[in-house]
């Protein structure tokens, strides 16, 4: 059967009064659990936490070294393709250039060489007119001195006189000729 | 339940509950009434460090990057306790304190839990000594690290000297020691006891009156049936008394300790 007991009944024990036996099994069994916990388990928490904070971290930092490695190399080729290109047009307008040069080079000698033959012909020819002309002038004399004397009729052989007779005519001719 | 009802089964309990309810006799030696070593109190203890120390310490044996899900499950206990109780209150300086706080919350909860779990129905803070070694704990915590943070004289200055005219701090300073330094401890452990006695006594009360009641008259078994009702109903918010209780005491202490170890009152 059920008691109905008084609302004081059990008086034994008084529930705000600690039970030392129950303190001293409690800070035990806490101390043990403190140190277990913090010991063993919640500083791998940390370190697995900060791991994990590292690995991404560390992943936008790898990520952002491979682009700006790749912005570099971009960069790098792009700088040695404009030089590539500058280069070659600087080898095209030196080529140019050479050629150009070549050509005149070629060009003067051409006219020196045409210059040179001109002059040689001109002298040839002035040469040969001078001994046409000194050839022609002692047949003329010649010439007109047998006409002479064959008018005349006496042969006029005194050297020196028909030398002189000559000359004397020709200078006359070229000073009227002349004049 | 069925223990209770087992023990009303053989008369042995009484209605109203009463005080004695709460001191279950003595394991061993067996049935004793004045030893306290080894109760169903002190066991339950035992057990609850026991289950967290194996929990804790498998699913944290090979701990991965890409955590598994007890992993999970216990890297979330603590990162609640460290993120929303120790660095929401204390700042990043809190994060020292997080082992500590994490370790004090599981340990309420759990004990705090055994009141509403079959077979256990009981939990040992409606011991005042386990809250009170824990208050104790917390009350020498907080001591201990306002003085390591400013050194013994600036602590005691900071708690007990708050910014006001000079003329009231004769009245301002003994209320702050009587605020800071005595009523703590006790209004720790006193909170967490009367929640988890009250609580079991609550039960009890419905529990037992359900059987009182059918036992004296046939007529009441409806209303023993609704008194049954209400300890299922209050069995729920027992749960949240427990889960409010173990979050109370810890944020009270990260509260104590930020008081603490704050620059200015």
């Amino acid at each position: 059967m059920f008691l109905f007991a008084a609302a004081e009944g059990g008086t034994e024990h008084n529930p705000i009064v600690p039970i030392w036996q129950e303190v001293v099994v409690g800070i035990i069994a806490f101390a043990v659990l403190c140190y277990v916990l913090m010991k063993f388990v919640f500083p791998r928490m940390e370190q697995t936490f900060q791991a994990r904070v590292d690995a991404i971290e560390g992943g936008i930092k790898r990520a952002e070294a491979a682009q700006a490695e790749a912005n570099q190399l971009l960069e790098q080729y792009r700088a040695q393709l404009a030089e590539a290109r500058t280069d070659a047009a600087r080898i095209r307008d030196d080529a140019r250039a050479d050629a150009e040069g070549i050509r005149q080079d070629i060009l003067a000698k051409a006219r020196e060489e045409s210059d040179r033959v001109i002059a040689a012909g001109k002298e040839q020819l002035a040469a040969e007119r001078a001994t046409i002309v000194r050839e022609l002038r002692m047949e003329v004399g010649t010439i007109a001195v047998d006409l002479a004397s064959k008018i005349v009729g006496e042969s006029l052989t005194d050297e020196a006189r028909r030398k002189g007779t000559v000359d004397r005519f020709l200078s006359g001719l070229e000073s009227t000729g002349a004049r | 339940m069925f223990g209770q009802a087992n023990v009303l089964a053989q008369g042995e309990a009484a209605f109203p509950p009463s005080v004695e309810d709460f001191y279950l006799p003595s394991i061993l030696p067996w049935g004793a009434h004045d030893s306290y070593w080894f109760t169903k109190i002190t066991a339950m203890v035992w057990i609850a460090v026991g289950i967290l120390i194996i929990f804790f310490l498998a699913s944290y044996r090979k701990p991965q990057l890409v955590p598994t899900k007890k992993q999970w499950f216990a890297e979330s206990i603590y990162g609640f306790v460290r993120n929303n109780i120790a660095v929401d209150m204390i700042g990043h300086a809190g994060v020292r304190f997080a082992p500590y706080f994490t370790t004090l919350f599981c340990f309420i909860l759990l004990t705090n839990f055994f009141a509403i779990l079959p077979f256990f129905q009981i939990s040992p803070n409606s011991h005042i000594a386990f809250p009170a070694f824990l208050a104790v704990t917390s009350y020498v915590l907080f001591i201990y690290a306002g003085i390591k943070h400013h050194g013994a004289v600036k602590f005691i200055k900071n708690s007990l000297i708050p910014p006001a005219p000079w003329y009231i701090l004769p009245l301002l300073i003994p209320i702050e020691f009587f605020s800071t330094f005595l009523v703590r401890p006790f209004s720790l452990a006193v909170r967490l006891f009367a929640n988890m006695f009250a609580g079991h006594m609550l039960l009890l009360v419905f529990t037992l009156g359900g059987f009182a009641m059918l036992s004296s008259n046939a007529w009441l078994a409806p209303v023993s049936v609704l008194s049954w009702v209400m300890t299922i109903a209050l069995t729920f918010l027992e749960f949240l008394v427990i889960v409010l209780q173990a979050y109370v005491f810890t944020v009270l202490t990260a509260s104590y300790v930020q008081g603490a170890i704050a620059e200015e009152h």
